[in-house]
This record gives C-alpha cells, sequence and structure tokens, in this order.
C-alpha cells in the first residue's frame, strides 16, 4: 500500500525532471479519463501523478506555419469548440468527439487517447490518416515522431522514462482534400470501437486521387498504416471497382482477436465496409473544399 | 368492502400528479444504500474467487488480520451453517443451505466471482490491501456453463450432495438436474394429428443482468444485547430480515431494517449478499460495518436472471387454430437450484386456448452466480420461444400475425397451463387497439422490419402492511412496508387522496422500518399498487369510519346517519341542516375527543388479475454491418385501471428498454476458465438513451374485478414480450428466424451472409 504523490510543475523540464526521478511507477496526468479508472479498477498502482495541465502550452491550440499545435493537455472539448479545426480537419475532430461520454469530453485529451495505447483508440486513426506527428519532451531534449510510432503494443508506448507527449502537430490541409472517421460500435454511443476507420483523402483538379492514408483501428495489435490503399486510390475516381479494392485491401490488413468487443471474423468484414464508407465520406469533403 | 372498479369519474385516480420522491432525487438529498454513515463505522471488502469451480483447501487470514487497522477477517467459519432442504420442495426454494455458500462460500467455490472471505477494516483502502495477504489454496476443477452440457453424464457435477428430485424418490447419482416443472392437458398426439403445419425449433438466450444503477450496499450496526440494526438497499426489508434471522439465528425482533431510498431493482434485490457478512463483521468488532459492492463486484457475484435453451413444436390448422405445442427447456439456475421454472410453465402458453399442450422446464446448476429474479422471472425467454413459432407459422400459413392470436386467445374462464382461472381479461381489447394502431398500419423502408409479440404475466398479491395516521391540523401520513422503486408511494397517495376526498398534497406516503409495521412482501412480482395499495384503501376505510363516529358523538346523532363525502362527514338524516364537517376540523377535535385517529390494515391479498402486453417493434438492420437500430416501438398493455399514469407509461417504457438490450447487444462473456470479461457498462451492453426510440404507449384499462379500484400489475408484463418483439422486428427486416438472442451483429451479419449465400 505505497503512497500516492500529486505535483503539477508550471514547465515542461521540471515535468521532465519529475517522470524522470518517478521512474516506472510515475504517470502523466491530463485528462485523467483512463488513468484515474485504472487506477480505481486496481489495474495500475503509480505513486506519482505528474499533472501536466498546469504547463501553459499543453493547453494552447495554435496555428502555425505549416501544422496546427494541438497541446497535450487540451480536451477534446475545446477542439470540438475550435472552429478553425474543425474545418480543416473535421474527420481528426469527430475522432475525437467520439471518445466517451460528453461529460468525459470536458476531461479526455487526444494526447492521452494516444498515449494510453488502446488499439482502438478512435483519434488515432484519424491522426495517423491526417500525417500527424507527436513532439516529445524528454531527459535528452525534444523530438518529433509520426503518430503511428507511438503505440508499440496494447497499452505500451514507445516513450522512454522520463519522456511525455507536449503537443500533437497536424499538418496544414491542402486544398481539395477532405477527411473523415468511422467506428463500429454496437450501441450507439458510450463504446470502445469495435472497428475504426480514418481516412484523408487529396483530390487533383481532374477529380482523380491525388494522395490518400487510410488507417485501421482495433484490427490490429496498434493502430495502422493500411499502406496498399494508397495505391488503389491515387489516380482514380471513386468507382466500385476501387471501392472493391479498397474494402479488400482493408479486411487483409487486420489481424484481429476475438474478444469480448467482437470476433475476428466480423471485424475483418466490418474493416472493408467502413474503409469505403469513410473513404466516401471523406472524398466528398474534399471535393466541396 | 366496496369495489369501485367499474367507477370512471376518479378526482385523483387517472391524474398526472406531482411526484412525492421527485424533490429529493433531483436534488441529490435521497439517501441510498451507500450514503449510510456511522461514528466508528468500519468499511468491508471481499475477498472472490478467481475460479469458476474449486475445491478450497485452505484459507491463511494471519497477515492480513495483521495489518494495522484491520479489525476482522471473516471466512465461512463465522456464519453458522445450515442443513439441506429435504424434499417435497415448496415452488419456490429458500434453502439456507444454499444461500449461506452463496454469501460466503464454504468448502467450495462455484462461479469466478464467488465471496471467499472478508475484511472489516478502518479504511476501504486498507480493507482492499489486506484481501491481497488473504491466502487461499484451491483445487481448480473442471467448470460447466450451458445448461444442456450440464446435464450430460460427464460433466463435472457442482454439488455431491444434489439429486435430481423425481416427485417420488430422487436420482441414484448427484446431478446438476435439481428438478423438472411440468404442466400438461389434452392428448399431444391428437393435437398434432388435427395440424395442417407443425414446425419444430431451437431457441436459446443468455443471462442478463438486470442492470439496476445503484449497487448493492449496506451498513450493519450491531449491539452487545444482541440487537442489530440494518439500512440497505432492498426490494423488500422484512424479507431481509427473515433471511438475516434465519441465517444467523437471530430473533426476528432483534433485527430492525431500515430500506435505503433505491436505484433501481428488477428483481435483483430481492435477496441478501452482503447483509449477513456486514452484520457478522459488526457482531465480531462492536463496531458499524459497510459494505459497498463496486460494479465489477454486482456483475461477478449478484444474481442474472436465467439463460435457457429450447425445444418447441407447435402445430396449427390451415385456418389458424393452434391445435398443440410441446416444449422442452433448460433454465440455467447458476450456482446453486431455483431457476423460475414454475414461472415458464404458467406463462408458455397462457395467451392462447391451445387444448393439447406440454411444456417442461428444467433447473440446471452451472458455474454461473446464482440468478435472481428478474421482471417477470422465466417468462421472457420462455415468450421469445413462444411468439417466435407462432409467428412463423402465421407467416407460413399466411395469417396476420394480430389475426392469429385473436383466433387464439384466451376470454374470461379460461385457464393457463399452470392453472390459473382468468376473469375478466383485457386480452381482446389489446389486440384490437393494436389492430388499429397507426403504428401498425404505417409503411416501412428498404432494410427495415416490424415485429410484434404477446405477453402473459399472472402479477403477485401476497402480503403488506400499511399505517395511515391523521394528524392534528389534517395533513396524513402513509406508511407502508414497501421499498418504492417504480412509483409505490405516488400510487398510495393517490389512492389515499381519492378515498378522503382531500388534497393529494396533503399526504405524505413513507417507507417505514421493520420494526414499525407489520410484515410487507417484497416489491416485486407487481404487486405493491395491487395489493399494500389495497391495505391502503382498508386503512383509510378505517380512518373514514372513525371520523364519522366521531361526527355522530359531536352532532349527537346515530353514526348510521353519518355518511363521508367530498373530505367531508355529512348527516344524511332527512331534513337536518347540520353544517358537514371538515377532515381538517374532525382532525382539530380527535385528539379532545378520544384520541388520535389511525387506520391500519395487515392484508394477504388474493385475487390477481392476468395482464397482457403487446408489443410492435420497428427496426432496421444494416445490411453490412448486422446492426440493429430500433426505430419504433409501441406498448400496449392491460393494467387494469392506471392509478398513477405517468408512472404506469414509465414502467410500460422501462420494461420496453430493458427487453431491447435483452434482445440485442446484452450477454456474459466468459473466457475460457470462464472467468466473466465483460464486468462493466463499457462491455456489458445495456441500451443507452441514445439506443431506443421513444418507446410509445398505449394504457388499456379492463378493471381487475378483485380488486377495489380494478388494478393489475403494471411493473412485469412489459418486459415479458419486448425480447420477442424485437426479434420478430430483425427477423422480419432480414427474412430469416432468429432464434438465438443476443441479436448481436457478428450474429446478425452472419445470418444475412448465409441467406445471401442460399439464394445465390
Amino acid at each position: 500500500m505505497a503512497d500516492l504523490k500529486y505535483e503539477s510543475p508550471t514547465t515542461t523540464e521540471a515535468a521532465v525532471a519529475l517522470l524522470a526521478a518517478g521512474g516506472e511507477m510515475a504517470r502523466v496526468f491530463a485528462g485523467g479519463t483512463d488513468l484515474l479508472v485504472q487506477m480505481h479498477e486496481e489495474m495500475i498502482e503509480p505513486t506519482l501523478l505528474v499533472d501536466i495541465k498546469s504547463i501553459k502550452e499543453t493547453r494552447e491550440i495554435t496555428f502555425e506555419a505549416d501544422y496546427v499545435r494541438i497541446g497535450a493537455a487540451v480536451t477534446g472539448a475545446e477542439l470540438g469548440e475550435n472552429d478553425k479545426l474543425v474545418a480543416m480537419w473535421p474527420g481528426v475532430v469527430e475522432a475525437v468527439e467520439l471518445i466517451g461520454s460528453y461529460q468525459v469530453q470536458g476531461r479526455a485529451t487526444i494526447a492521452g487517447n494516444l498515449c494510453n495505447a488502446s488499439p482502438a483508440a478512435d483519434s488515432v486513426p484519424a491522426m495517423i490518416a491526417a500525417g500527424a506527428s507527436v513532439c516529445i519532451a524528454g531527459p535528452t531534449g525534444t523530438h518529433e515522431i509520426p503518430v503511428e510510432q507511438m503505440a508499440v503494443s496494447p497499452g505500451k508506448t514507445s516513450l522512454a522514462q522520463g519522456e511525455f507527449v507536449t503537443s500533437i502537430l497536424l499538418p496544414n490541409r491542402p486544398s481539395n482534400a477532405g477527411d473523415a472517421y468511422l467506428r463500429f460500435i454496437p450501441r450507439t454511443e458510450m463504446d470502445i470501437a469495435v472497428v475504426g476507420v480514418g481516412v484523408s483523402i487529396e483530390l487533383n483538379a481532374d477529380g482523380t486521387c491525388a494522395s490518400a492514408r487510410l488507417s485501421l483501428g482495433a484490427v490490429s495489435a496498434t493502430a495502422q498504416l493500411v499502406k496498399a490503399a494508397s495505391g488503389i486510390l491515387v489516380g482514380n475516381k471513386l468507382d466500385d471497382t476501387v471501392l472493391e479494392a479498397l474494402a479488400s485491401a482493408a479486411s487483409d490488413a487486420c489481424s484481429p482477436i476475438d474478444d469480448k468487443r467482437g470476433t475476428i471474423e466480423f471485424r475483418t468484414k466490418v474493416a472493408g465496409v467502413l474503409a469505403c464508407r469513410a473513404t466516401k465520406i471523406a472524398w466528398q469533403r474534399a471535393e466541396k473544399n | 368492502m366496496s369495489n369501485d372498479n367499474a367507477k370512471t369519474n376518479f378526482q385523483w385516480v387517472g391524474k398526472r400528479t406531482r411526484r412525492p420522491d421527485g424533490v429529493d432525487k433531483v436534488t441529490g438529498r435521497a439517501r441510498y444504500g451507500d450514503d449510510m454513515s456511522m461514528p466508528g463505522m468500519l468499511h468491508c471488502k471481499v475477498l472472490r474467487s478467481p475460479h469458476a469451480h474449486a475445491k478450497i483447501l485452505s484459507i491463511d487470514t494471519s497477515k492480513a488480520a495483521a495489518i494495522k487497522g484491520v479489525k476482522a477477517v471473516l471466512t465461512s467459519a463465522e456464519i453458522p451453517d445450515h442443513p439441506l432442504s429435504k424434499p417435497p420442495y415448496a415452488p419456490i426454494i429458500n434453502d439456507m443451505h444454499d444461500i449461506s455458500r452463496n454469501v460466503m462460500a464454504r468448502d467450495k467455490v462455484f462461479y469466478d466471482g464467488h465471496a471467499v472471505a472478508a475484511v472489516a477494516a478502518t479504511s476501504e483502502r486498507i480493507a482492499k490491501a489486506a484481501l491481497k495477504l488473504i491466502e487461499v489454496k484451491y483445487e481448480v476443477l473442471p467448470h460447466v456453463l450451458d445448461p444442456i452440457e450440464a446435464v450430460q453424464p460427464d460433466a463435472p457435477i457442482l454439488h455431491e450432495d444434489q439429486f435430481t428430485f423425481l416427485g417420488d424418490k430422487t436420482s441414484e447419482i448427484p446431478s446438476n438436474l435439481f428438478r423438472s416443472s411440468v404442466g400438461e392437458r389434452g392428448d399431444l398426439d391428437q393435437g398434432f394429428g388435427e395440424a395442417d403445419l407443425i414446425l419444430e425449433r431451437d431457441f436459446s438466450s443468455e443471462p442478463v443482468h438486470q442492470g439496476y444503477i445503484e449497487p448493492l450496499a449496506c451498513v450493519a450496526s450491531t449491539s452487545e444485547d444482541g440487537c442489530v440494526e440494518l439500512w440497505t438497499t432492498t426490494q423488500g426489508h422484512f424479507v431481509i430480515r427473515a433471511l438475516c434471522s434465519s441465517l444467523l439465528n437471530i430473533e426476528l425482533a432483534k433485527i430492525r431494517v431500515t430500506a435505503s431510498e433505491i436505484g433501481g431493482g428488477f428483481g435483483g434485490k430481492n435477496t441478501v449478499y452482503g447483509e449477513p457478512v456486514a452484520i457478522r463483521l459488526s457482531q465480531i468488532t462492536g463496531r458499524p460495518v459497510r459494505m459497498v459492492m463496486s460494479r465489477k463486484e454486482v456483475f461477478r457475484s449478484s444474481g442474472p436472471t436465467v439463460g435457457s435453451r429450447t425445444h418447441i413444436k407447435m402445430g396449427v390448422k390451415n385456418d389458424g387454430t393452434i391445435t398443440a405445442a410441446e416444449v422442452e427447456t433448460w433454465y440455467q439456475a447458476g450456482a446453486f437450484k431455483g431457476a423460475p421454472t414454475g414461472r415458464a410453465v404458467e406463462t408458455y402458453f397462457s395467451s392462447y386456448t391451445i387444448p393439447n399442450l406440454k411444456a417442461t422446464v428444467h433447473d440446471v446448476c452451472v458455474n454461473r452466480p446464482k440468478v435472481a429474479a428478474y421482471r417477470a422471472p422465466g417468462a421472457p425467454m420462455a415468450a421469445f420461444a413462444a411468439e417466435g413459432i407462432i409467428n412463423e407459422l402465421a407467416n407460413r400459413i399466411g395469417m396476420d400475425p394480430i389475426d392469429i392470436r385473436l383466433k387464439n386467445a384466451v376470454t374470461e374462464g379460461d385457464q393457463s397451463l399452470g392453472g390459473s382461472v382468468y376473469g375478466s381479461i383485457g386480452l381482446i381489447e389489446v389486440l384490437n387497439q393494436t389492430k388499429n394502431h397507426p403504428h401498425y398500419l404505417a409503411p416501412l423502408g428498404p432494410n427495415q422490419g416490424r415485429g410484434l409479440a404477446l405477453g402473459y404475466w399472472m402479477h403477485g398479491g401476497g402480503l403488506s402492511s400499511v399505517s395511515v395516521h391523521l394528524l392534528d391540523d389534517g395533513s396524513v401520513t402513509v406508511a407502508t412496508g414497501n421499498p418504492d422503486i417504480g412509483g409505490s408511494r405516488s400510487s398510495m397517495r393517490v389512492m389515499a387522496a381519492e378515498e378522503l376526498g382531500i388534497d393529494i398534497e396533503l399526504i405524505k406516503p413513507i417507507v417505514a422500518d421493520t420494526g414499525s409495521m407489520g410484515y410487507s412482501h417484497l416489491t416485486a412480482g407487481s404487486r405493491t399498487t395491487f395489493a399494500t395499495g389495497w391495505a391502503v384503501i382498508n386503512s383509510v376505510r378505517e380512518i373514514i369510519e372513525k371520523l364519522c363516529i366521531l361526527a355522530a358523538k359531536k352532532w349527537e346523532i346515530d353514526v348510521n346517519d353519518v355518511s363521508w363525502e367530498a373530505g367531508h362527514a355529512v348527516s344524511t338524516k332527512s331534513g337536518d341542516s347540520i353544517k358537514p364537517l371538515s377532515l381538517k376540523e374532525l382532525a382539530a377535535m380527535a385528539t379532545k375527543m378520544g384520541g388520535a385517529i389511525a387506520g391500519h390494515s395487515e392484508i394477504n391479498a388474493g385475487g390477481t388479475g392476468a395482464a397482457f402486453c403487446l408489443q410492435l417493434v420497428d427496426v432496421e438492420v444494416d445490411p453490412e454491418t448486422g446492426h440493429v437500430t430500433p426505430l419504433r416501438h409501441t406498448v400496449i398493455q392491460d393494467v387494469g385501471r392506471a392509478i398513477s399514469p405517468d408512472y404506469v407509461e414509465g414502467q410500460m417504457q422501462g420494461g420496453a428498454v430493458q427487453g431491447i438490450g435483452w434482445a440485442l447487444n446484452e450477454e456474459y462473456v466468459y473466457d475460457d476458465q470462464a472467468r466473466l470479461q465483460n464486468t462493466g457498462f463499457l462491455d456489458y451492453r445495456m441500451p443507452v438513451a441514445s439506443d431506443v426510440p421513444m418507446i410509445d404507449t398505449v394504457i388499456v384499462e379492463v378493471p381487475n374485478p378483485n380488486h377495489p379500484y380494478g388494478v393489475r400489475g403494471v411493473g412485469e408484463p412489459t418486459l415479458v414480450s419486448a425480447p420477442a418483439a424485437v426479434a420478430n422486428a430483425v427477423e422480419n427486416a432480414i427474412g430469416k428466424p432468429m432464434s438465438s438472442l443476443p441479436l448481436s451483429p457478428p450474429k446478425v451479419l452472419k445470418a444475412i451472409e448465409q441467406i445471401q449465400v442460399a439464394a445465390e
């Protein structure tokens, strides 16, 4: 029955020092919507919580020359209220807004969703599709990695001891581009994705696909970029043949498990269905931009 | 006793009034199970088995007991043992041998989550830490979860001392099959011989939890002279008192139980779980002990309803006459005997006049938590099979699903398979109102389907006690012994106001503790407004008699010349000009002219009336994912008389929503070691508000002739027909019978793919 310490540093450097000293029993505390539940369920028993919400940069959304920077403690609700961000990356924002309930949205963060390293995290396939990257601070300084390199297995990230995520970077979206996220759940809300699909599409002036990124969640140990999708879509218009190939590519990329949330067979099939549906939505959005 | 069930000009009955429990609930002032705190109180946590079936070889509590702040560690050694019940068995078994073992495992654990030991400590945190230091050695045994597998010769046996009860004898060897309930009439061979079409089908359903929002919680405080005070969230504190008395060998009078406000029960709070443990820990430590279950503990260790496996056969003539039906069902009782098999026999075909019938329902133990009651126990899974096959028969002979039900509908004088003879019932009215409802005639879009199903339930009566007190200022308290789960305080108040003829706001309804009232049975079986309401009417009529005597005394006239009209004592002597006395005036006089005025009633209410509920459901099925969206849902139910229509509609809607969950997504997911995987609402997928449409209600009122106001039970019938109606709607949408609940997306998608393969 170890005691629990709570710290609320105001600088990134102080947070790194605390986390490095705290070792494996230290946890970053942003929204807490996963952390506190895991503590309550006695899945983890940390001895140090480092609350990053007092670090000013973690609370800001800033539009910079090449990207928009989302601080690691910005809540889902704040993303949804940012009209400029919603217009730029509607798929990413709608993915974030599927997490938990209205109440949870007021606390939960996109960085936390990523660092919880659940294969079923809603925002992660949307961020991967968007080509987002992660800013990490640590004892050796700061660096960036692509979102898809954060989770290494269910519940485990590539972060080293003393490192934490300070912000997420979403690239500025080109014109004629759009994104979308869809997930399958048996209910309508308050559920965890059985399959999640994020898609980002950029179109040429002639209406063919210029570039495409499609990412799947909940169908493998970590959310993944389906590289084959790009080859199927680029240079083509969205017809039945392309959609059929896309569905097959998405299903082929699946390596899911049978668990309480869904079966291998179901997840594999529905990944293909949702890949097509999400691509159609992203495509329509691209046509309108 | 005058019956006003033909009366229609009520002052309060049927009106929409302010609910008496509303303010405390919306302000958070209402005190639920875990809101009780006492000075010096200890916190109890329970160590639970990680195995589905194992022998307990040893329990070493010494390390846990040594922690600072731990005041007691309890095992089954501290709970008195009781002998096994012997035949002949009652229809419903309250076997202290089983209950004592369910609250604390003795020599074996029978399910993942079975209580093994408990700690009382000065904080919940210390208690949790102590649990980790209790060392239990198990010998893990093979487990069985399915009721049909459990009755095979090579199945693991849960109870070596359980033998199948065969009426006049028992089986030679131990068995997981405890007994079978059988109902029969007519001649099956003849009945099936007369049929033009016979279908045989298999159906299955999974155990579902009651899903009450408030987890189980109690506080026990005992004194040195052997008295016990218990605060608990329950559907019947008199039953909790009786069970604790029997289990712990304490005189009834020494146990005083107060029912907290209750956050749902649906049958799941009819029995004891933590109460005997908290009482024993309080006795051992001399301090109050609080025990609150987490949601995870509720799922792992408290009773769901039964899962079922059913084989059913039914024959019909081309004109729609059902000539015969035969059904065999295996209900899984969980760790201990007691599945609601008799209720299943009673409800299987009770909406229909089928002359040749046989229903056999088996009570089978498996390695799951012991089942508890759940809103019409035993009936929804029976209706799922019976209504499913009737719909398919109607389809096959080209008959409208309402017409086939009208053709075979029971009416007054008919008898259920369980032997209930129907009085005046509203089945025909329910069917006719459905047929003329706009919902039944509305067009459907692509991938949409419509289903309907009929449910029957014979609600409960039984023991109820009530005290009504007229106070000096003319206000009135109505005290019952029934916890208010679904609006009983409102309906008690309405009936008291109706009898007295005074403003409803002058009446305060309360739930009194076991020390204050005569025995009152559970708030369960849809019995409370019927039975306890009847006792309220009796009590108020006693007050009115006393007030008439008081007025006669005041006026110095014969009491036979006084009557009670619209809240006043009135002289009925012809030509008399005596000014009537109001209730308020009489109340002010009472204590000066003989004493306080009260009425009370302790009854055993008979004369329950059969209730029928039809549900009409539209769904849309996503053909690519198997996802089912309920679009429109109408509940048409004979309620006898709607005392508080807001609550009646709420009951009808609530049962429908629970039925939607049961039909679509609720199920227990176990791993290969039979450990429960979905122990919270995140993965035990009860519907959330956005999953269901507004549930429309049609209240049909055919008064129950046996009740002063014509009341029938309302709470349960609505769940009986809901899962079947949803399943029939899905079947209609995809064009394939759906015989296995829940209709989760993987199952529905597979069915759609099978149809596509068959078509190609």
